[in-house]
């Protein structure tokens, strides 16, 4: 029995009122029980990816709502301009690991919690690593952490002959923050619109008309991007490629930027702005992340207890002028390039014989696939391999040995996919390789 | 509609049990790329090097005019594509050094596909034919060699003088050229 079930701790009492009686705005299964208050504190195990602004937030909620088995991983180190809404940390812990910190802290004030630190990428880590794991939590502030992890968790998605295996799928609940404005969505991965799916939805980066930066500029920030795009590459004064958080390259950056300015009379140039252009700074609100991460925390809640309906399934949030709130169902996208992809299982009955060309034939003559000019890719051991691509003349003459290799020569195994790309079909296809010997049976 | 309170049962019982034969799957940008570089359709004044065949995100654009300016020119261009492609452009630079108005002694290059007009639906096709055009029309109006600009605007029959002679290999305007010819 877990601390929950013990009647002198009034302290889970309100959780249990919403756990352990039935109400109108329930998950239509959800069946109350003493034991999903169980399955949160013992059970259940979260990751929150990011213990920045965001992350702290959500460490803090999530713990406090009773969660014990969480997880948080985070590459950063402390700063001192994190820590005026960063609460977890301290002084004292600038250049201390964000997750390490955050992690200890709240360990030590919430009793029983067992926060896990990983001062890392999230690429570091394998899908063994993010399997286990019930519902993943993200306060992220980039595109390509959110496309990757987006990415991993659609690739532990199992599908038996194109049925998508409900057991398999992941929940993400992503929230995002840029000053007075935020969004927090949730991700079934394989069932509603993934990261990829409404990827418009991201602004593009500000970029500048390079002749304009060159030759012609009138602002501050394209003082700032000659110097970052052309200077720096040109005279590289340590050698070394340009690091945002060098306070010496930033420097030198402010510089020869102010140089500029002077130079052709522009005018509002000053250092911050020099960090805040070549580092893509966001500004961020503590508030708007408060109320981001209360709204995360509240669907992993949701998610975790099936004791209501989780967000459908994307909300924006805008407290510049007074306070606005919408929430609309993003659409799954039919030709998604990261979650659409069901993959195509191929019977393979003997892997040992059948060569490349046999599967490269296979595709331009069954009447399914009616292919031209496929060109096959794999990753094996974790690395990109083409296997073949006709129509690049680079490529084919390297890669036409691998015609006359059987599949198993190539290094492709049971249940191995392989990726398509031909002129007949919108996107690259996916194909599943079924060997119907056993993996013994070959060797 | 999922229930994920019932995930419990089987995450209890069946911890981590590895599909056999799982592999991570390639990311949405190679699954991209390979459907960008299958279906490349250069036109015959271009063509690509793969220094590894497996790596399709790093190549090498050859570009030979046959018309223009720059007839009988050969121009290399690299390409790196990034884990954001399609959201973001690759990264192109010339490795040929070219008196050219849009292109810069450090080889950036300025065409508005490659930064502020990309967008997702453009292909790496789309690029090739951006630099082509390039070559087939200098466009003095928005210069990143301004020297050269300058040339092309007031003295046509000068600028080409200059471009054969920096293609040929030598000076022009202080600044040394390799021989860049077929």
């Amino acid at each position: 029995m877990g601390d929950s079930q013990d009647p002198l701790n009034k302290r889970w009492d309100h959780l249990r009122k919403i756990l352990e009686r039935p109400g109108p705005f329930c998950h239509p299964e959800f069946e109350p029980s003493p034991e999903i208050l169980d399955f949160i504190m013992t059970g259940c195990k979260i990751l929150v990816i990011g213990a920045g602004g965001l992350g702290c937030e959500l460490l803090k909620d999530l713990a406090l709502m009773g969660f014990k088995q969480i997880h948080v991983i985070d590459m950063d180190i402390i700063e001192l301009s994190n820590l005026n809404r960063q609460f977890l940390f301290r002084h004292k812990d600038i250049g201390s690991s964000k997750a390490e910190v955050a992690a200890a802290f709240i360990n030590k004030r919430i009793a029983g919690c067992q926060v896990t630190p990983h001062f890392c990428k999230i690429q570091d880590y394998d899908e063994s690593f993010y399997r286990q794991f019930h519902i993943i939590v993200c306060g992220l502030d980039s595109i390509v952490a959110r496309r990757w992890i987006n990415g991993m968790l659609i690739s532990l998605l199992n599908y038996e002959d194109g049925v998508l295996d409900q057991s398999s799928v992941i929940p993400i609940v992503d929230g995002g923050t840029e000053g007075f404005k935020g969004n927090a969505r949730v991700i079934l991965p394989g069932l509603s619109a993934c990261i990829d799916c409404t990827l418009d939805l991201y602004p593009p980066q500000i970029t500048y008309p390079l002749c304009t930066i060159a030759n012609t500029p009138r602002l501050p920030e394209h003082c700032i991007e000659y110097v970052k795009v052309i200077q720096w590459p040109k005279e590289n004064p340590w050698g070394i490629q340009l690091d945002g958080d060098d306070p010496q390259h930033i420097g030198w950056i402010y510089e020869k930027s102010m140089e500029r300015a002077l130079q052709f009379n522009i005018t509002g140039l000053t250092y911050r702005l020099v960090q805040g252009v070549v580092k893509h700074i966001i500004p961020a609100v503590a508030s708007t992340n408060a109320v981001i991460a209360a709204v995360c925390a509240t669907e992993v809640f949701k998610l975790a207890t099936s004791c209501c309906i989780p967000m459908n399934n994307y909300m924006v949030f805008n407290d510049v002028d007074g306070i606005y709130t919408y929430t609309y169902e993003a659409e799954k996208k039919d030709n998604c390039l990261a979650c659409s992809q069901v993959p195509y299982t191929i019977p393979i009955k003997d892997p040992a014989k059948y060569k490349l060309k046999d599967l490269i034939e296979l595709l331009c003559e069954s009447a399914s696939f009616q292919m031209k000019n496929p060109g096959l890719t794999t990753v094996i051991d974790g690395k990109n391999k083409t296997l073949y691509m006709s129509t690049i003349k680079s490529i084919e003459e390297k890669t036409k040995e691998n015609l006359s290799k059987s599949l198993v020569d190539l290094g492709l195994r049971d249940n191995s996919e392989v990726m398509v790309a031909d002129l007949t079909s919108p996107s690259t296809m996916v194909l599943k390789l079924k060997y119907l010997v056993s993996d013994v049976e070959m060797e | 509609m999922i229930k994920l309170f019932s995930l419990k049962q089987q995450k209890k019982d069946g911890e981590a049990s590895p599909r056999s034969g799982n592999q991570k799957k390639p990311s949405a940008a190679q699954l991209r790329i390979a459907k960008d570089i299958n279906e490349l359709n250069l036109p015959k004044t271009c063509n690509t090097e793969f220094p590894d065949p497996d790596d399709l995100l790093s190549f090498k654009l050859i570009i030979c005019p046959d018309e223009g300016f720059y007839r009988t020119g050969r121009f290399v261009f690299s390409f790196k594509v990034g884990p954001n492609y399609p959201h973001e452009p690759p990264k192109v630079k010339c490795e040929t050094q070219v008196y050219h108005p849009n292109i810069d002694q450090q080889g950036n290059v300025c065409l508005n596909i490659l930064r502020e007009d990309w967008k997702p639906v453009l292909t790496i096709n789309s690029i090739v034919y951006g630099l082509q055009y390039l070559f087939l029309e200098p466009n003095a109006e928005d210069p990143l060699n301004k020297e050269a600009a300058d040339v092309l605007t007031n003295n046509r029959r000068l600028f080409e003088q200059n471009v054969q002679k920096a293609m040929r290999g030598g000076f022009v305007g202080g600044i040394y050229f390799d021989r860049c010819l077929k």
